[in-house]
This record gives C-alpha cells, sequence and structure tokens, in this order.
C-alpha cells in the first residue's frame, strides 16, 4: 500500500499547526465566525445540530489495520465511541469539542489521515472502486491514479476557490461500482489500441438539480490526464456561475453552455497546460502503481471453506450474500455490512473498528475498503480463512447477511445531526430494515437498493436508488417523497417521483405495499425490483404505492 | 395585514462545545430552553439577536426560534426546534442524555 513520504507527513505537519493557531484565535476571540468558517470548513470541521463534526478523509476509501485502529482511537477519546462512514467514502465524528479538534488532527496525522478538502469549494476526496485491485472486470487498479490526482489537488493554488465543490470518482472496471456518472468528473478506464486511457465523463451530480454526466472525452491517453483535468477545471473557474450557489456546480455550467462548448473550450486550454507537465507526474504514477500492487496471494486448499458453506446454513447464507468473486483463485472479496437491522446504517463502534483491523490483519493482507454503500470490505481474503472470519464478525454484531438486500440502505445523517436537513433519514432506514426482517422476506425480494436523504441535497443518493425516499418538511410536518427506477451503476438513471409524499407513519407501510406489489409482478424470482420496474413501466408500482388512487378511480 | 408576532427566543450553538444554548433575561446562555427569555415583540426580539451576534467569543450562528408557551415556559413549535432540544434519535445522546443524569 503507498506510504506517505517525509514530504506528505511535514506538509501535513505544518497545515495541522496553521489549523491548531486558528482554533486558538477562535476561541480567544481574535477571529470572527465570518473569518473562521471557510478556514474551518477546509479541515473538515462542521458545526452541525447538536455539536461539531469532523470529516475525515479516506482516499478512494482505502485504510490499512493501523489507520482503521486509529480511527477507533479517535471515536473512543474524542466522540462518542464509534464513527459514521459515509457514501463519499469518508468518516464522520458527530460529537468532537472544537478544542479537542487539533488533537485529532495530529493524531490521523501519525498514521497518514486527515481532513483536508473533505468540505469547501474544493477538489474534494477522490473516490474510488471499492472493490479496485480485487477483481476481474478491470483494466487497472484506479487507486494509483486516485492517488495522483488527490496528491495533484490537495493544495494546488488555482482550486482553492472553486465556484463551489467539485467531485471526482475513478473506476478501472467494467461495472461502475463508484457511481461515476454522478461525479463533476467521472474517469472510467478504457483501452484503446491496447493502450491504456480514460473516458472522461463531465457534470454529472445529484442535489437539488441532478444530471448524468456526459462523455466529454472519449479517450485521453494517461499521460495527458492531469493537464486535462485542469483544463476542465480552469474552464469551469472561468465560466462557472458564482451569482446563485444553487446554479454553481459544473453539472449546471455544462448544461447551460451544451456539451459541445465546453469541450471546445476544454481543448482550447489544453495544449498550454499540457507543456507545462514535466513528465514528473508519469514518474510519481510508476511508483504509485508498484505501491499499490497486489499482495502475493497464495495457493491453499478451499475445503475448509466448502464444508462450512456444506454445513453451516448461517454460513452458507452469509457467504452467499456478502461474498463477490475475487480475481485471484481461492480468494473472495468480503462485504461486512454495517447495517446490522434496526442500527444506523454506516455506524461502526470503536470496538467493532478494531475488529475489523485485526482481521484486516491477520486474514486480509492487512486491507480494508470503506464502500460508497457505507459498508466495510476486506478485498483480498482466501476461503479456507472464511468459516474463522464470519465466526469472529458473528461474535460483534458485525455478520449480517444482507448485502445488496432491502436493508443493506443508504441513509444520510438527516435531521438527527445535520443542521440542512428538512427531515429525518435515519429512524426511516431503521424501520424499513426492522420491518424485512420481521417479515422474513428479504433474500425472497433479492437485490434491492433503498436510499434515503434528509433534503435535497442528496447526500444519500436517494435519486439513484431503486427505490429512492427523499425526507421533507410539509409545513411543519416530516414528509417522505418516493423515487422509483433510479440507478447508479454504469446504466445510471435517475428515479422518477412516485407521487404524493408520505408522512412518517405512512411511510415504512409504503415500502411494504411496493415490494410486496413487485413480488406479485415480477416473472421470476430472477427478475430484480429494478428489472421488473423497466419492463413494466411505473403504472403497477405506483397502483402499489397507492391504493386509495385505485379505488378512486375503479 | 401584518401578521402577529409570534413568541420567541433567542438560540445558537455554544462556540466550544457546539451544544444548543439559548439566552436567558439576564443575559446567560443556559443549555436549557425553559430557562430561554421569551420575547413577544419584534423590535426587542431582533436588539436580543443583535446583542447576542455580538457574543462571537461564546456563541455560533444566533437566530430567532418560534415558542409557544406550555406549562414549563417556552415550547418549540416545529420539529427541528423539537430535536435540537432533545438530541438525536438513534442514540440517547445529546440533551436527552445530559438531563437525565
Ligand atoms: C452533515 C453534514 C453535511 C452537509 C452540511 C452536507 C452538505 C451537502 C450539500 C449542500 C450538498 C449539495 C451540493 C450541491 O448540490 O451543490 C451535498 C451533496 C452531497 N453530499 Fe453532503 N452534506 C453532509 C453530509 C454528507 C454525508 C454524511 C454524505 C455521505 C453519506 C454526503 C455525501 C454527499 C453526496 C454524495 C452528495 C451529492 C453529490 C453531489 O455533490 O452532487 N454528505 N451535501
Ligand atoms: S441530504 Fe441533506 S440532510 Fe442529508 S446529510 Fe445531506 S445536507 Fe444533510
Amino acid at each position: 500500500m503507498y506510504q506517505y513520504t517525509d514530504f506528505d507527513r511535514d506538509f501535513l505537519a505544518e497545515r495541522n499547526a496553521q489549523f491548531r493557531a486558528q482554533v486558538e484565535r477562535r476561541i480567544d476571540g481574535s477571529l470572527t465566525e465570518d473569518e473562521f468558517k471557510p478556514l474551518r470548513l477546509m479541515n473538515g470541521v462542521y458545526l452541525q445540530l447538536h455539536a461539531y463534526m469532523l470529516r475525515v478523509a479516506i482516499p478512494y476509501g482505502t485504510l490499512n489495520s493501523a489507520q482503521m485502529r486509529h480511527l477507533a482511537l479517535l471515536a473512543e477519546k474524542w466522540d462518542k465511541g464509534y464513527g459514521h462512514f459515509t457514501t463519499r467514502q469518508n468518516i464522520q465524528y458527530n460529537w468532537p469539542q472544537l478544542r479537542d479538534i487539533p488533537d485529532m488532527l495530529d493524531a490521523l496525522a501519525e498514521v497518514g489521515l486527515h481532513a483536508i478538502q473533505t468540505s469547501g469549494n474544493t477538489i474534494r476526496n477522490v473516490t474510488a472502486d471499492h472493490f479496485a485491485g480485487a477483481v476481474g472486470d478491470e483494466i487497472a487498479d484506479p487507486r494509483p491514479v486516485a492517488e495522483l490526482i488527490r496528491q495533484w489537488s490537495t493544495d494546488h493554488p488555482e482550486f482553492q476557490f472553486l465556484g463551489r465543490k467539485f467531485k471526482i470518482a475513478v473506476t478501472g472496471a467494467e461495472h461502475d461500482r463508484a457511481v461515476t456518472r454522478a461525479h463533476d468528473i467521472g474517469l472510467r478506464m478504457v483501452r484503446r489500441n491496447g493502450q491504456p486511457g480514460y473516458e472522461v465523463i463531465v457534470g454529472g451530480g445529484l442535489g437539488r438539480t441532478p444530471m448524468i454526466g456526459k462523455v466529454i472525452r472519449e479517450f485521453l491517453s494517461q499521460e495527458d490526464l492531469l493537464p486535462y483535468l485542469e483544463s476542465v477545471l480552469a474552464v469551469y473557474n472561468q465560466l462557472g456561475r458564482r451569482d446563485n450557489k444553487y446554479k454553481a456546480r459544473i453539472k449546471i455550467t455544462v448544461h447551460e453552455n451544451g456539451i459541445e462548448k465546453i469541450r471546445e473550450l476544454v481543448e482550447a486550454e489544453f495544449p498550454a497546460r499540457r507543456a507545462r507537465f514535466s513528465g514528473i507526474d508519469q514518474v510519481l504514477l510508476a511508483k504509485f502503481e508498484a505501491a499499490f500492487a497486489n499482495p502475493d496471494f497464495r495457493t491453499a486448499s478451499t475445503d475448509v471453506y466448502d464444508v462450512a458453506h456444506g454445513s453451516d446454513p448461517v454460513f452458507r447464507a452469509w457467504a452467499d450474500t456478502n461474498l463477490f468473486a475475487h480475481k485471484a483463485p481461492g480468494y473472495a472479496i468480503v462485504s461486512i455490512s454495517l447495517k446490522a437491522h434496526g442500527k444506523t446504517p454506516g455506524d461502526a463502534t470503536a470496538e467493532q473498528m478494531r475488529v475489523m483491523a485485526d482481521l484486516a490483519e491477520q486474514y486480509g493482507h492487512d486491507e480494508l475498503r470503506i464502500s460508497h454503500e457505507q459498508n466495510v470490505i476486506l478485498p483480498h481474503v482466501h476461503k479456507s480463512d472464511l468459516p474463522a472470519l464470519h465466526a469472529t464478525l458473528k461474535k460483534h454484531g458485525l455478520a449480517t447477511a444482507n448485502i445488496g438486500l432491502i436493508s443493506d440502505i443508504i441513509a444520510c445523517p438527516g435531521m438527527d445531526y445535520c443542521a440542512l436537513a428538512t427531515a429525518r433519514s435515519i429512524p426511516i432506514a431503521q424501520e424499513i430494515a426492522t420491518r424485512f426482517d420481521e417479515l422474513k422476506l428479504e433474500h425472497d425480494v433479492g437485490p434491492l437498493k433503498i436510499k434515503i436523504s434528509g433534503c435535497i441535497n442528496a447526500c444519500g443518493h436517494h435519486h439513484v436508488g431503486h427505490i429512492g425516499i427523499l425526507g421533507l418538511d410539509r409545513a411543519g410536518v416530516e414528509n417522505y417523497q418516493i423515487t422509483l427506477g433510479g440507478d447508479g451503476t454504469e446504466d445510471t438513471t435517475i428515479g422518477e417521483r412516485a407521487g404524493p409524499g408520505f408522512s412518517a407513519d405512512e411511510i415504512v407501510p409504503a415500502i411494504e405495499r411496493l415490494v410486496l406489489g413487485y413480488l406479485d409482478l415480477r416473472e421470476s424470482r430472477e427478475e430484480t425490483f429494478l428489472d421488473a420496474y423497466r419492463r413494466l413501466g411505473a403504472a403497477p408500482f405506483k397502483a402499489a404505492l397507492y391504493p386509495e388512487a385505485r379505488a378512486d378511480a375503479a | 395585514m401584518a401578521r402577529p408576532f409570534t413568541p420567541k427566543v433567542v438560540t445558537a450553538n455554544a462556540l466550544l462545545e457546539g451544544d444548543v444554548i439559548y439566552q436567558t433575561a439576564d443575559d446567560r446562555w443556559s443549555r436549557t430552553l425553559s430557562e430561554a427569555e421569551v420575547l413577544r415583540d419584534e423590535a426587542l426580539a431582533k436588539q436580543r439577536l443583535d446583542f447576542a451576534a455580538q457574543q462571537a467569543g461564546e456563541v455560533v450562528g444566533a437566530y430567532l426560534a418560534e415558542v409557544k408557551i406550555g406549562a414549563n415556559g417556552p415550547e418549540p413549535t416545529h420539529f427541528r426546534e423539537e430535536f435540537r432540544l432533545t438530541g438525536p434519535s438513534n442514540y440517547f445522546h445529546g440533551k436527552q442524555a445530559e438531563t437525565a443524569s
């Protein structure tokens, strides 16, 4: 795994010392809140409803066990014993005190972690496929290039005051697990004449105006990547609107000017930018590629696994749901669900973090990943170790067999924490998961993605949920709007609004009607909710959601 | 016709802890809504809010929140203020835990 250099360490130390001084000056009254706010946001510090929040970047979602143990330490020492993993491969601490935050940042720096550019109008934490380096359908591991982008974008003087936040996602695989089409820039590795390069997608985003990104360049060679990204950002920096916060994202710039014009401007900008790159970035990239090389996979018998799979139904249910095919023979990718029924999606206690760190060290070549679906991945585990691993997970409430199922819900913090929220999202997720667990239906229902946001900003990705739920404030009462048919994969689709919203009491029964309706509508067990929706259209699903309307019409 | 002014309190977050706080009639900041000064006059409310905004060394983001008067004094009228007064619903953390102990 990539190890930070002395330069990185010095940079972090200096940056943390700077922020420590800023916090002190805020506390002693020499800085006003207006002066301090942009500074704290640059360092990942938000003020939420009940307390401050610290958002720590987990670049491209990759952690080693020492880093995970440090995340546990922060949770225990300065928070309330847990952390919240988010859809952007970050971890958020919900209860830090302002005075302690500089110490938290110093502790993070000990293991090369930080909170830089996790907020503010900068290039944010670069996200990547959480199965990177472990799946078979991959042209190359996207993390070396994600690291290159991270280093290039960190403290980049030209891009510290963009019109708005800017999010980049990279995937090296055929199957898009990084939601590249809903990012400001999405990069998909492709090959042309045997040479690897990138398809560049620009102007995707969710939020109040969801848009699917458009291809601006079908093929960009590897060495042109950084100058090309700079060109896109330079064009955005100039052309992007600064008069209206809601029109400031690059998706609006692309929408208003058209992709052709943006492409022309970017291509015009490109040669001068390209000339300024000496090739050092490619030397760095080669270094990162070496650092991210796969571990030595071992060859061993999988008999232990086969026996457990044949004889232990609990293990079998978990293995069939939470494992994904690994490219190396005898290996599996393990998804550890942070979605135990009735618990808060994405939360892990300090103890659970340590258990996962230990398991990664013992069985997983010391690697962990955070997925945008708010789960933890052990990307490289030999199958013979799975029964022991599963037994440990079970002891710590981490063996829920629900990956990709109805209770594997993405939910943003909503009005339980977030100052911008218009309604709560966490309790809705908890109730849906609990209800379907009671019904014992979720394995029968099969793959189904529910995603919940507590306001129009769409941090919970509701637009791309097969079932999306958006919490709103309707005349002082929480109200939940359903969207149907969204999809965040390579076939990115924005869900369609189903109809009038539901109150907090009505939303779970509504979801239940919808899902039971699907069970009646599907052609076979193989036809997923999304497939059935695509085949039949919205009408029969709406009829299940709004039985009164059907009765009225009859 | 101007809408009648509904009762308000000045609320904010404490600078150091981020905790929800309310302004009292004797110029303190209380963690408890029932101790808050209830403002029934628009001009006075604005004046008290301005006063709060000047205390940058202690508070962040002061604003006026609507209240109704119940048995124990001011109570929230909107669910957001209700949650600020209680804490999150997924864990017994925040104000609900402090007042219980
Ligand atoms: C509680 C603190 C948070 C605040 C204040 C916040 C704020 C926002 C805002 C204002 C937007 C809309 C941006 C725009 O449309 O221009 C947004 C989008 C987004 N946020 Fe958050 N958010 C928070 C927490 C989270 C969490 C916990 C996650 C991950 C679970 C997250 C992930 C995202 C994503 C994926 C988007 C939509 C993608 C896009 O930028 O278009 N945010 N957030
Ligand atoms: S979607 Fe809204 S409520 Fe949820 S975290 Fe984002 S800003 Fe907060």
